[in-house]
Parts: C-alpha cells; structure tokens; sequence
C-alpha cells in the first residue's frame, strides 16, 4: 500500500513578532500547527526569554537562588549574567511594584527599565508584577520610559487594557494579553484591544499558565483551541502567537521545592526542579506557545536542545 | 469512522414497514447511529449493509489487552487527535528496558517494583519491564526470564528478540501470561508473525518511516496476526513528532486500518533529561508505550504526572476529596480557610498558603469539582452547606478559635453563615490565591 501524508488545511498564519533595538529577536510567523513541518513554513524558532527582577525575588527557592543570588541585587547585573548564558532576550518581571511587595512607584520601575535599556543590548519583555491595578499606573509610565526600544509589554488584562493597550501603542511596543483560562476570554480581549486601534498583529496571547500537576492539562488544552481557533478555524483574532509564562508558575510548585529527605520518593531535587520546569515548558511549545518565559539555565538548555532537534 | 444516520438511512430500503419497531426508516437509522438500536432489527437490511456497519462500529485505532494473568493493561482504541474533543483513553504504558547481559537484573526489577507513587489519589508505576535479548543467546535470555518471573511474577512483560528461535522459546515458558514481542524487522517479518499468531501474542512491527512499516503491518496481517504495536524508528523530536501524528491521523480521519495500531517509543537517549524530554513528546504525542533506559524517582515523577494530567477527562473537572488538610503543621490556634474542592483552586490556594509559611487548616468542601464563584452560583457552595460542613468536620475541637476564613469572591455569604454557625465569625478573605500570603501574615500579626 503506498501511503500519502494526509494533510490539514489551513485559513490563517501567525504574525511574527519582531522585537528589541540593535539586536533584535523574532518568533511567530508560522503557518501550520506546531513543528508540522510536513504541511507549513517555520521561519523562527520559539523563542525563550530567560526572566529576571526588579530587586531580590522573595520567592526563589533554592535550586534557583543557587544559580542567581550572586546577581540578583542588580538588574543590570543579572540580565548581563543572563546573556553569558546564552540569552537571546530578558523578561524583566517587576515585582518590587507589587503592593504586597515593597509597592514600588511606577518612576522608580522606569529609572531601572531606562538604566538595563541603556547598558543591555539585548530586546527586553516587560511585565508588570501581575496586580492588575498597580500594572494600570505602572505599564504606562515603563511603557513610555522606554520608547523606541521595540520591546514587549505585558500584561493587559480585562481591567486594565485600556490604559496598558493605549501606552503601548504610544510607545511602539508589542503587547501581551492575558485572559484566564478561557478560549472565548482570550478572543474577547484582543477584540478589545483592536478595537482601540491597537494592531493585531503585535498582540501576543497568555491564556495563562500553570505548571505541570497544576490545571497543566487546562492550559495545553485551551492552547491547542486556540491554535486550532486561529489556524484552521480562521478566527483572525486567534490567530496570533501565545506565550507561556512557565517558570512563574512551576517555581512555585512543592516539586521544585521539596527536599529530598521530607519526600523521598520524589527522588533528587536538583533534576526533579529542573525538568519540571523543562517538561512544562516542552510541552507548551508542543501546544502552541512561541515564546516562553523561564529561569533556570539548565530547563533553558534542555528546552533548546528540544527546539533544535525539532527543527532538525 | 463513525457512520452518521444519515448514511445509514441511505443503505436501508426505505419502505417504513415499521417492523423494526421505529415509525420510519429515518428513526430507525438515527437509533442505530447512536447505538439504541440494532442494525438486525431490519429484516430487510442486506448483509452488505450489515458488514458495512460493522465496521464503522470497530474502533479506527486497535484496541487490546497485555500483560500478565493479574496486571492486565489496554492499549489503543484512542479516537481522537486532540484531548479537548473527547478525551485520551488508554493511558501510555512506561517500560524499563532491561539487557539480559545486565549483572544486576534483581536490581533493576527492584526499581520497577518499588516505583509506585501516590498523586492526587491514583497509584502511578512504571508498567511493565522491556526485556532485550542483548545476549541473542536463549538460555541467557530465558535464565533472566526466570529471575523475572520469580520475582515478579505480576509485571508485565514487552520481549525485544531479534531471533525467532530465542522467542519461540521464550514464549513456551510465558504460556501464563500475554507478553507483546517486539523485533518484526524486514529481515525475520515471516517468521516473527507465525510466532506472534501461535502463541496470540500481540507483535512489534520496527522499520525505518511509515511507509515501510505499512509493508511489514500488511505481511503480519495476511499470516493472521491481529493484535499489532507500530515503531517507526524515528531519529529525531521532529520524526517521533510527524512520524506518530501522521499514523494517528492517517487512521481516525483517513480510515487507514493498516495503521490503526498503537505506537510505541523508544526514548532511551544517553542524556537522562534529553530522555525524559523525548518521553514526554511521545506521552503528548499519541504513543501508547513508552521505553525508558534508566528510572530514576525524579523522572518517574515527570513522566507519571504528566501522563496523569494529559490522559485526564477534559470534560469532568479534577476534583479532590471533601476532607480538612494540613498545611504545614497547623495548631489549635491557627487559622481555618474554607474552600471548593476544584482541583485547580485546591493546588492555588494550598500552594499560596504554603508560599505564606504561615501554618493552616484548609477546609475543602465538596462542591463536585467546581470552582468558588461557579459553586456559588450553583448553590453548591451556599452558606448553610458552608456552615453544615463545618460543624461535621469536627473541626470545632481541634481548634482554640472560631474564625471561619471565606473566599473574597463569596463575602456576601459572611452574614448568612455567620447566622448558621452560631459563635462563629467570618473573615472574608482574598478573591485571588496570589493574595494569601500577604493576607495570611498580616492576619496572624493582628491576631497577636
């Protein structure tokens, strides 16, 4: 019998998203489901963007301090660290604004936003310290600050697009959208977000994530929708590239914090953090994210040794 | 594939003779499509016709039973491409691959055997042992069997022979159990079918590509052999990933029944994280067997949560039992917080009371699996339900206080179960999980 590779029709291809001053970084552009290269064009790879802080994370268990509390008092610092890694892009998450955190004013995040600007050439993702609120007064001022440097900005949400979506768009910046969960959500949102002019095809969706063993199999699933929304569906406001905000998420885990001697059969502690990071984030990759946010060096290394051998 | 009324309408002979009980033809075809009637109630439906139902009734992808006489395991009978469009059925069997040349073989069947794990109430394992014939000896091969058998006389077995005659024998000694063979190659494909078919053990097709397995599945089948597992010997993520989606594909929208078989996966890579990568595609991607090289507890934990997770129903919510847990080792004075038992608000709020370092009691309430705002509305998640359970869970003892912590998103509930829970009083807590921890350390302060 001779077989003929049965092939899916497709109505949309995602944006690609192109970011950063002099060195630039891309990812989107496809035109199939993830790594179908038998029935689409890949131009880039997935890209991942190694995250840093604002101040000294307050949060990090052990298996993360180890690799970054000796650059962690400076931003600066430790996105210099992240490129002798191999970073091609820095997410600078800005925690210290949180109110529960040292409620930061949005000025101050700008000063440290134009100083990593200046002194790191790499492109730049900020995102704010997830309260939507407090990301409503200090996305745009960040926003602003860093005019002309072509980064991404992140979140929008529900309650606070507006004001983020509008300075965004001042600034020439690419935008994430966040919405919980939910396929019709995310598509409502970017509605939203067009309707205030804001261009399609510099929206990246976060439909939210979550860590292996926590509501993964919601993510991966809402993430294979929308792909399929987007790409066979034709739903155009679908039809843009995802990220997965991984190592948020699974560094907050009891598996990537517990000790080996409180639950030994959870085996090493080092491997076990590690690839539940890696392996969440493989498997977002495989449900559609193009661009995934993560912290520990090794889950990065394994994560592109994937990336390589798909694109083999 | 599954026939729809209309097609079937379309076979019958359209006489409304009522004798199959249904007032026309049309009733009767749709009864049939969805398996409330049956296609003999005709007297007028040709055998053809029959034949033809038959078959739309026969799962698309294979669907058997391995293992050994008390450790049955299912493989197959997938029916679709994504998990969110019904939901994956027959979870992926992990197999340790275990060399007969191996000085350690009790060492390694200890590994299997003691891997169990507990996670969210199921028992998670490695399933089965793969046996390679390194040695291509059979008395080696067959000494280690017997060390297996005796040991582990409950483990499932994959056997991975390349040589006929060492199989047959091997397959003598396993007459008790269903072990699938694996090592149908180009070069032994005659032989290895006859041996699968005499002994109805389930055979392994390996070539390199679909196309020529495809050969190899149409050899097997013409000898007889019914119960079939695919290896297309991928090299790479990209081939593993084409290789099983164009298989899956090619049988449930294409109807190709020569692929309509279980895949297995041979992940063993030198890399122990690379390894757990490439299994971990294989468990996303469709393969019903995966084969690891070493099984360390880290990985097990991977692979077994992410197996869990995937092969979970879309469709029902994850649930965890009604019960009061511990977070960290709460005291008579510590705080209570009373939440639905939503899997998912179960591991946010547990992990954001964990992340306060502030010990306590947290209440779940049985509200079927839905979340705080949805159980409301539902009016699962009511004050007198509220306040009914705390005073069954016997709480009340254990503890010095009595302050009920509710959800932010249910604070218009506070005056309704304070009025059910006589001495009690509500503290109307964060609507987001990511809140806990500031909220938890600045009420114990207050508290003191």
């Amino acid at each position: 019998m001779k077989f003929s590779i049965p092939k899916e029709t497709y109505t949309g291809k995602i944006p690609e998203i192109v970011f950063g001053k002099e060195k630039k970084a891309y990812f989107g552009g496809e035109s199939a489901l993830p790594f179908h290269f038998f029935e689409g064009e890949f131009p880039h790879k997935p890209l991942i963007a190694f995250e840093i802080q604002d101040d000294i994370p307050e949060d990090y268990p052990e298996e993360l301090a180890k690799v970054y509390s000796s650059v962690w008092d400076s931003p600066v610092k430790w996105a210099k660290f992240c490129e002798t890694l191999g970073a091609e892009a820095i997410a600078l998450r800005l925690m210290s604004t949180h109110p529960d955190s040292k409620d930061s004013k949005p000025e101050e995040a700008a000063d440290k936003v134009k100083k990593i600007l200046s002194e790191i050439d790499l492109p730049l993702i900020i995102l704010g310290s997830n309260h939507s609120e407090k990301d409503a007064e200090v996305l745009p001022v960040v926003s602003d600050a860093s005019r002309g440097y072509n980064c991404i900005i992140g979140k929008a949400q529900e309650g606070n697009y507006k004001t983020i979506t509008a300075s965004a768009m001042a600034g020439g910046h690419s935008l994430i959208a966040m919405s919980e969960l939910d396929v019709n959500l995310a598509k409502q949102l970017n509605i939203l977000i067009t309707q205030m002019d804001f261009p399609r095809e510099k929206i990246i969706i976060d439909p939210m994530c979550s860590a292996l063993g926590y509501g993964f199999e919601y993510t991966y699933s809402v993430m294979e929708r929308i792909r399929i929304a987007g790409q066979i569906q034709g739903d155009n406001m679908l039809c843009v590239p995802m990220v997965a905000d991984v190592g948020f998420y699974v560094w907050k885990t009891k598996e990537s914090q517990a000790s080996e001697s409180d639950i030994p059969e959870w085996g090493s502690l080092h491997e076990r953090a590690v690839m539940w990071e890696a392996v969440t984030a493989c498997s977002f990759l495989l449900s559609g994210a193009e661009l995934l946010i993560m912290r520990h060096p090794e889950a990065i290394n394994t994560v592109k040794r994937f990336i390589g051998d798909l694109f083999s | 594939m599954a026939i729809t009324g209309i097609e079937i309408f379309k076979l019958l002979p359209k006489t409304n003779c009522k004798k199959c009980g249904f007032p026309t033809c049309l009733a009767f075809a749709m009864k049939v499509a969805q398996g409330q009637a049956d296609i003999e109630q005709c007297p007028e439906a040709s055998e053809e016709v029959k034949a033809k139902l038959k078959e739309a009734a026969t799962p698309p992808i294979r669907g058997f039973v391995f293992g050994s006489k008390n450790t049955k395991i299912k493989i197959g009978e997938e029916t679709v491409l994504f998990r969110h469009e019904k939901k994956f059925f027959n979870p992926t069997v992990l197999a340790l691959e275990i060399k007969d040349t191996e000085s350690n073989i009790d060492g390694f069947i200890n590994e299997v055997l003691e891997s169990s794990i507990e996670r969210v109430g199921q028992i998670l394992k490695v399933d089965a042992i793969f046996l390679k014939n390194e040695s291509e000896n059979s008395e080696i091969f067959n000494q280690v069997l017997d060390k297996i058998i005796n040991k582990a006389f409950d483990l499932p077995l994959i056997l991975g022979i390349s040589k006929p005659e060492v199989a047959a024998k091997a397959l003598e000694k396993l007459k008790e159990s269903r072990p699938i063979l694996s090592g149908a190659t180009p070069e032994n494909i005659n032989e290895m079918s006859e041996i699968a078919k005499k002994y109805n053990v389930p055979l392994i097709i390996s070539d390199k590509g679909i196309e020529k397995v495809l050969k190899l599945v149409e050899i097997a089948h013409s000898v007889g052999v019914q119960d079939l597992v695919i290896d297309t010997q991928p090299n790479s993520a990209k081939e593993l990933l084409m290789d099983n989606t164009l298989i899956r594909r090619a049988s449930l929208k294409k109807g190709i029944r020569l692929l309509g078989y279980p895949i297995i996966t041979f992940a063993n890579r030198d890399d122990n994280f690379y390894e757990t990568v490439i299994a971990s595609l294989a468990i996303l991607k469709y393969s019903s067997i995966v084969v690891l090289s070493s099984i360390p507890k880290w990985k097990n934990l991977v692979l077994f949560t992410l197996k869990q997770n995937i092969y979970s129903d879309p469709q029902v919510p994850m649930q965890v039992k009604q019960d009061i847990y511990k977070v960290g080792e709460p005291d008579e004075n510590s705080p209570i917080i009373v939440t639905t038992n939503f899997a998912l608000t179960y591991f946010l709020v547990k992990g954001e009371i964990e992340n306060s370092k502030v010990p306590a009691w947290l209440a779940i309430m049985d509200c079927d699996g839905l979340s705080v705002l949805t159980a409301w509305a539902a009016g699962k998640f009511s004050a007198s339900k509220i306040a009914q359970f705390i005073k069954e869970s016997g709480i009340e003892e254990k503890l010095n206080h009595k302050e009920l912590i509710i959800p932010g998103y249910v604070a218009m509930l506070k005056g309704a179960v304070e009025d059910k829970l006589p001495g009690w009083k509500v503290i109307v807590g964060t609507k987001e999980a990511s809140g806990i921890p500031a909220f938890l350390r600045n009420y114990v302060r207050s508290k003191k």
